[in-house]
């Protein structure tokens, strides 16, 4: 059992591209996954085993990070929904690509997750990513108090500040122009998940149509009845060939533009709550500018501080966020070029 | 001229290639030939000996206007390369010819554009067809005949040749069913998909049963047949509510036969035709299994088609919103392409339906024909038998006749005697015949069940193999632009 972790900062002693997840192991009901990274310094690997719980773990601590400046901020790698040993269809709906396919698509996307937070500058300063990836023993499952992402709070007031104008050209550009993609991307993803589907039935129909076949064959010495056992036993294999060739086809296209579609999608989600903070913030420096304004002079000086507070926070927030939106253009190509490149060998 | 109820008129057209033919005046009756006529090659011979006679050769019945259409089927795979000539003007000569070696026949319903200008018109809301028929083989002489045929005319000729040839032996093809629900789609006058595709699927069912009828020898020569294919006006068919209530009729008779099946016992001396019961029993099950097999893949290849449609929108739409000029670029071909994939996949899946799924379909309902004709040869058997057991028992009764003093009974038992006789003497005859033919009927099918898979399997492969080859130049195509994105 750990103690409570320090929040001091601390330098990552892995290389943030050499994370790996390996394998996954089913016990039961229970998925553990294999990380396996290599060392900064000198030769040798980090093993280390994590469930779930500890990928929500390392995620709670990196979201309360509160006193670092300028986190809410931050665009948090999104970290995939839970997966499920038997999933039921809902689940299986909101996993989406990442529950087709053996474990591979889930396996990458929790790959990608760390891979994406231990790049951060900001995040992998954090010592839970260290311990996360280092430390033969299971991280603490202990509840972190601070939390500042409380899902429900922010879904009642989406509504009102959604729409809220912002004072930064930049800014609004980048919410408006966020908004069409995630729900572009979103919508891009859903669909080719049907193709991947139905190319998936096509498959075992082919399949079935295969064996059909295979029985049709019959033994004598009718010549007749040899030529149309002959014919329906390479008509047989012909559909063999195509099944396994749909099947491989369906494969590659879930592991390659599916899971880019998923991560895109996903990152931009992520991307619209860190500028959805952000207007929060606004709101609240705007709130606060109001109340100097009116305050009695008894007052006054209260909320010049509360004013200033929030002025210097939201300050920080745009600077950081600022810079987040700038890196992950970069980010989104890699993706999808690694995804057309290797879809392509349908 | 109207005609009430709302069928599509078919135009037929048909080109009789001959190799060897005897031109008879229409007063002659059809004479059998003694040589067998082979049906195993559909191209034409190269050495033709037919008589140079031109004007008795060309007759049309039509005077429609023949449109082009690139959907042709071309029945025609060996011959010489064809080239496509349009009908000639109207002569009006027509006469029939007695015998054909082999008959291709073009029946093809096409949307014609001439609108109004034709006397025989269905209703205002039935498209009418026009039926073009588009190949020649310039080497040989053409007969072409050209006639408008009712859906209902179909099932009328079906319904004779059943009447005539079933309960002898042959083999007579069935015709296809009638549809409810997609007639009244194109009677409404629907434009869309469905109807289309509705006609289509109509259209080459009756096409492949003319085919199998005309290759049949046999039924080529009846006079039905020879009528259907070439006189301009057909006497109407019985009406086609009768039709359908002949169809209730046979599922009655077929009820009614199945019990008779437990009750007659047959003494099978021959162990061919049991084995060959039981080859097509087994036969039956396995082409069912594949037709629903073959059916549930179009299914899905047609919905591949229709996401794949769906996501090119939404791939066009996402490449539209992206900033990223090189990501926008090539997540719009990306559009594009899948677009095409997916009129690929539309046309795969046709193939595969047109192809498999209706030359199984056929191929079970031909099945029934021919377990038909082996249930008509017990039950010729069971006609024999009845009247040898009549014959016993008036035997026995003639005996017992002689001991009483009745000269007129006796003479009457005597009478009757001779005439039963006469009928055990014909039920034999008849069943020997049956057998006979059976035997015949059965090989020919199984040859002609082997050649038209093979034919059909043949074509599809190649169709499928020019699927892949156009998928991969489409993604080929493809690769610089995913390669560009950095």
């Amino acid at each position: 059992m750990m103690e409570e972790v320090k929040e001091t900062a601390s330098v990552l002693s892995v290389h943030d591209d050499s994370i790996k997840v390996t394998e996954v192991l089913k016990d039961g009901d229970t998925l553990t996954f294999i990380i396996v990274s290599q060392k900064l310094s000198g030769t040798g690997e980090y093993h280390v085993d994590r469930t779930y719980e500890d990928f929500e773990w390392l995620q709670q601590h990196l979201f309360s990070q509160g006193d670092v400046p300028g986190i809410q901020g931050v665009i948090f790698p999104p970290l995939p929904a839970k997966p499920q040993v038997n999933a039921s269809p809902r689940s299986i709906k909101q996993l989406g690509f990442l529950a087709l396919g053996e474990c591979q698509p889930y396996c990458k996307a929790l790959e990608t997750f760390l891979q994406q937070v231990a790049a951060h500058s900001i995040l992998s300063k954090n010592k839970a990513v260290e311990v996360f990836l280092t430390s033969s023993d299971p991280p603490g499952r202990q509840k972190v108090k601070k939390n500042i992402f409380n899902r429900l709070s922010q879904a009642v007031e989406e509504m009102r500040k959604e729409g809220h104008k912002d004072v930064d050209e930049f800014f609004q550009n980048e919410r408006d122009h966020n908004l069409v993609l995630t729900g572009c991307t979103k919508t891009a993803a859903e669909k080719f998940l049907d193709v991947v589907a139905t190319e998936q039935k096509i498959a075992v129909a082919c399949g079935h149509f295969s064996t059909a076949l295979h029985l049709c064959v019959e033994p004598g010495e009718d010549p007749d009845k040899q030529a149309f056992s002959r014919v329906c036993v390479k008509l047989s294999e012909v559909f063999e060939s195509i099944k396994k060739n749909m099947t491989s086809v369906a494969e590659n296209n879930v592991n390659t533009l599916g899971l880019g579609l998923d991560l895109e999608s996903r990152y931009q989600e992520a991307e619209r709550e860190m500028l959805f903070r952000r207007t929060c913030k606004l709101v609240e420096l705007e709130n606060a500018q109001r109340n100097v304004e009116k305050a009695k002079p008894v007052k006054k000086a209260a909320m010049e501080e509360v004013k200033k507070a929030a002025e210097t926070e939201f300050e920080h927030t745009s600077g950081v966020a600022k810079q987040e939106v700038k890196s992950t253009i970069n980010n989104c190509i890699p993706h999808f070029h690694v995804s057309f490149h290797s879809g392509l060998v349908c | 001229m109207t005609h009430t109820a709302g069928t599509f008129l078919f135009s037929l057209f048909f080109l009789c290639l001959a190799s060897s033919v005897e031109y008879v005046e229409s007063s002659q009756p059809a004479s059998l030939a003694a040589e067998d006529i082979s049906t195993n090659s559909n191209g034409p011979k190269q050495d033709s000996l037919f008589d140079d006679d031109p004007e008795d050769l060309f007759a049309e019945a039509t005077e429609e206007v023949s449109l082009d259409s690139p959907e042709r089927d071309v029945l025609l795979s060996d011959g010489p390369s064809p080239a496509i000539t349009p009908i000639t003007p109207p002569t009006s000569v027509i006469t029939p010819l007695a015998k054909y070696t082999k008959c291709i026949f073009f029946p093809v319903i096409e949307e014609e554009e001439g609108g109004d200008s034709f006397d025989i018109h269905i209703s205002v809301s039935d498209p009418e067809k026009v039926g073009e028929y588009m190949t020649s083989i310039s080497l040989f002489k053409r007969n072409e005949f050209a006639v408008k045929r009712r859906f209902s005319d179909f099932l009328g000729l079906h319904s004779k040749l059943a009447s005539k040839y079933l309960h002898i032996g042959y083999i007579v093809p069935p015709a296809p069913e009638k549809s409810i629900v997609g007639m009244t789609k194109v009677k409404v006058g629907k434009e869309d998909q469905s109807s289309n595709e509705f006609v289509e699927k109509r259209r080459s069912a009756l096409e492949r049963y003319l085919m199998r009828t005309v290759k049949h020898p046999i039924l080529l020569k009846d006079p039905d047949v020879l009528q259907f294919l070439e006189s301009s006006e057909l006497p109407r068919a019985v009406s086609t509510q009768a039709l359908s209530s002949a169809g209730l009729l046979r599922m009655v008779n077929k009820a009614a036969d199945a019990v008779n099946k437990m009750t007659i016992k047959m003494n099978e001396s021959d162990a061919w035709f049991e084995e060959k019961q039981q080859h097509f029993e087994n036969l039956d099950v396995q082409l069912r299994k594949l037709h629903t097999s073959v059916e549930s893949l179009v299914c899905h290849r047609k919905e591949l088609s229709v996401n794949t449609a769906q996501f090119a929108k939404s791939a066009a739409m996402l490449g539209n919103s992206e900033d990223h000029t090189a990501l926008s670029r090539a997540l719009s071909q990306l559009a594009e392409v899948e677009e095409k994939i997916d009129q690929l996949h539309q046309d795969q899946a046709n193939a595969d339906f047109y192809l498999f799924s209706e030359l199984l379909g056929d191929y079970v309902r031909l099945l029934t024909a021919v377990k038909g004709v082996f249930d008509h040869r017990m039950k010729t058997w069971q006609k024999w038998q009845d009247s040898q057991m009549l014959l016993q028992k008036k035997r026995e009764a003639e005996a017992k006749l002689q001991f009483t003093n009745k000269p007129d009974k006796l003479q009457q038992a005597k009478d009757e005697i001779k005439e039963l006789e006469g009928k055990v003497q014909q039920g034999e005859r008849d069943f020997e015949q049956i057998s006979k033919t059976i035997r015949k009927e059965v090989s020919r099918f199984e040859k002609e069940r082997v050649k038209d898979f093979k034919t059909i399997i043949i074509k599809y492969l190649e169709s499928l193999v020019q699927t892949q080859q156009q998928l991969i130049k489409y993604w080929e195509a493809f690769l610089p632009e995913a390669k560009a994105i950095s």
